[in-house]
């Protein structure tokens, strides 16, 4: 996500807020909704208040946990893993560079009635961001959920899914979706079709303190455009937070060779077979790095980089990754350029004629950065919805300039 | 005989949360989701050996109301792992297309 584009986008929904008055949310902010990420989307929008002479109070919701701040919840028995994950353990919890936790929509609702126009949240659910408005006013848990879970993607829920965003009407009773344009159509099907997406259950969504059951709604066409949604229920559960941490694991370098020779590729399993044995033997012998301090993955893009493919498959062309892993970038990219030669040129028996492949960039390899993996998949039971989130006020534009 | 990607309209696939991909296939008429449904090459067992996940945790949900069989389990890889292929699991659904279905 460039700045750029992101500044284009709150530029209209700041200037669309400032004419018609109504609260603006945005959650996730910086998508993994850091600390950083929130801080991220106040600097742009102080710039566009700036800019565009507007006056704005912000309501940046935190949602970023220390460490240390876990401990007397595990301690306590209240973390508890989710499928497929174990229990968690303190040391788990320190090998992660970020943690957050997801907020449900108590404390976005709490920064718009202490004032807020704007609020910037850390992370949190995608349904909470569109749930919080009608759930602050009292309309029913059921349609609030159920209508924040239809929206989350915006288009996604109509007919020509890339056609812009939809609008949702709660009321007592239920909810309307209409989509923005006016040329695009909402059905029942789209709309409880969404209920499937990135969702591994169609039925039950969980949620902070609540489970959304849409098992009996009932999906209704208004008109050809219109789709009315009733009969969702909502239970009330324990109130949890979901974590989510990542850690850093090492550094990788990347090279990416190209093989279109129809003699490598007939027998392309044992060529590649040989080559990984033969720099396994010159990584340890020549580098002198030990098994456990690297590793090299050998990806047939083209071949089987996905999915199997019968013994008998030749590719037309493969697309050869090569990655290595290491604890520092210097000894991956060590790694990788000691691979470079080979990789340009591995033959298929000893005694043939040197062959050469495809490098598409010089230098060839590419240092990839840290690589981080996803550490937690548990939740924590809080005894308030905003045990885990910071808030702070800010007011940004004329009004800060002035007041 | 037919291969699944013949008789379902659409397939698709998605990571839901980093531990978990779902497969919704979805189909044109009732006739064919009730055929999918009773595939024993797509029951759990089978879904569990074409995936390489343990047969308890493939989870199903039929949706007759929307001809669709949707289907959830944990990845092989979790996403961003160092072996993960398909960080956003948008291409699990493949090995799908051709398995073969009464």
């Amino acid at each position: 996500m460039t700045r750029a584009a992101t500044k284009h986008d709150l530029r209209q929904l700041m200037l669309a807020r400032d004419k018609l008055g109504v609260p603006l949310l945005v959650g996730s902010c910086g998508t993994s909704g850091t600390d950083a990420g929130v801080d991220w989307m106040a600097d742009i929008a102080r710039e566009i208040a700036r800019e565009e002479g507007l006056s704005a109070r912000l309501g940046l919701v935190y949602s970023e946990i220390e460490p240390a701040t876990l401990l007397p919840y595990l301690e306590a028995g209240k973390i508890a893993p989710l499928e497929p994950a174990l229990p968690l353990t303190a040391g788990r919890i320190f090998e992660c560079d970020h943690i957050v936790g997801l907020l449900g929509y108590e404390p976005l609702a709490d920064a718009i009635k202490n004032g807020a126009d704007i609020v910037f949240s850390g992370r949190t659910t995608d349904t909470a961001v569109l749930s919080a408005v009608p759930l602050m006013q009292g309309l029913p848990a059921g349609a609030s959920w159920h209508a924040a879970k239809t929206a989350e993607c915006g288009g996604l829920c109509t007919v020509e899914t890339r056609r812009g965003g939809v609008i949702v009407t709660v009321d007592p009773q239920g909810f309307e979706i209409e989509p923005l344009d006016a040329d695009n159509r909402c059905t029942p099907y789209t709309v409880s079709a969404h209920l499937l997406y990135e969702n591994s259950d169609p039925f039950r969504l969980k949620e902070p303190g609540v489970v959304l059951d849409a098992s009996d709604a009932h999906y209704e066409a208004l008109d050809s455009r219109r789709v009315r949604v009733t009969n969702s229920r909502a239970e009330a559960v324990p109130y949890t937070i979901k974590l989510e941490g990542a850690g850093g694991t090492g550094y990788r370098t990347m090279v990416f060779s190209a093989i279109a020779d129809p003699k490598i590729l007939a027998r392309f399993d044992k060529w590649r077979a040989n080559l990984e044995a033969h720099l396994r033997y010159g990584i340890a012998n020549v580098l002198r790095v030990a098994d456990g301090d690297y590793g090299i993955e050998f990806r047939a893009y083209g071949k089987d980089a996905l999915n199997p493919v019968p013994a008998d498959h030749v590719p037309h062309e493969v697309g050869l990754m090569t990655i290595v892993w290491a604890r520092t970038q210097e000894r991956a990219t060590e790694i990788a350029k000691y691979c470079n030669p080979v990789l340009l040129h591995f033959p298929l028996n000893p005694d043939d004629p040197l062959p050469s492949f495809a490098f598409p960039f010089s230098p060839a390899e590419i240092e990839l950065g840290r690589h981080y993996e996803f550490k937690l998949n548990h939740v924590v039971r809080v005894d308030r919805p905003d045990a885990l989130a910071r808030t702070h006020f800010e007011t940004i534009g004329e009004e800060a300039l002035h007041g | 005989m037919a291969k699944l990607g013949d008789v379902a309209k659409y397939i698709r696939s998605k990571s839901a949360g980093p531990f978990w991909v779902t497969i919704d296939i979805f189909c044109d008429d009732a006739a064919s989701f009730d055929r999918i449904v009773r595939s024993p090459a797509l029951a759990p067992r089978a879904i569990a050996s074409l995936f390489g996940v343990s047969e308890n945790m493939v989870r199903q949900f039929p949706l007759p109301g929307i001809n669709v069989l949707k289907m959830s389990f944990p990845r092989r890889a979790v996403q961003g792992a160092p072996h993960d292929v398909d960080s956003h699991a948008g291409q699990y659904f493949v090995p799908l297309l051709s398995v073969d279905i009464e």
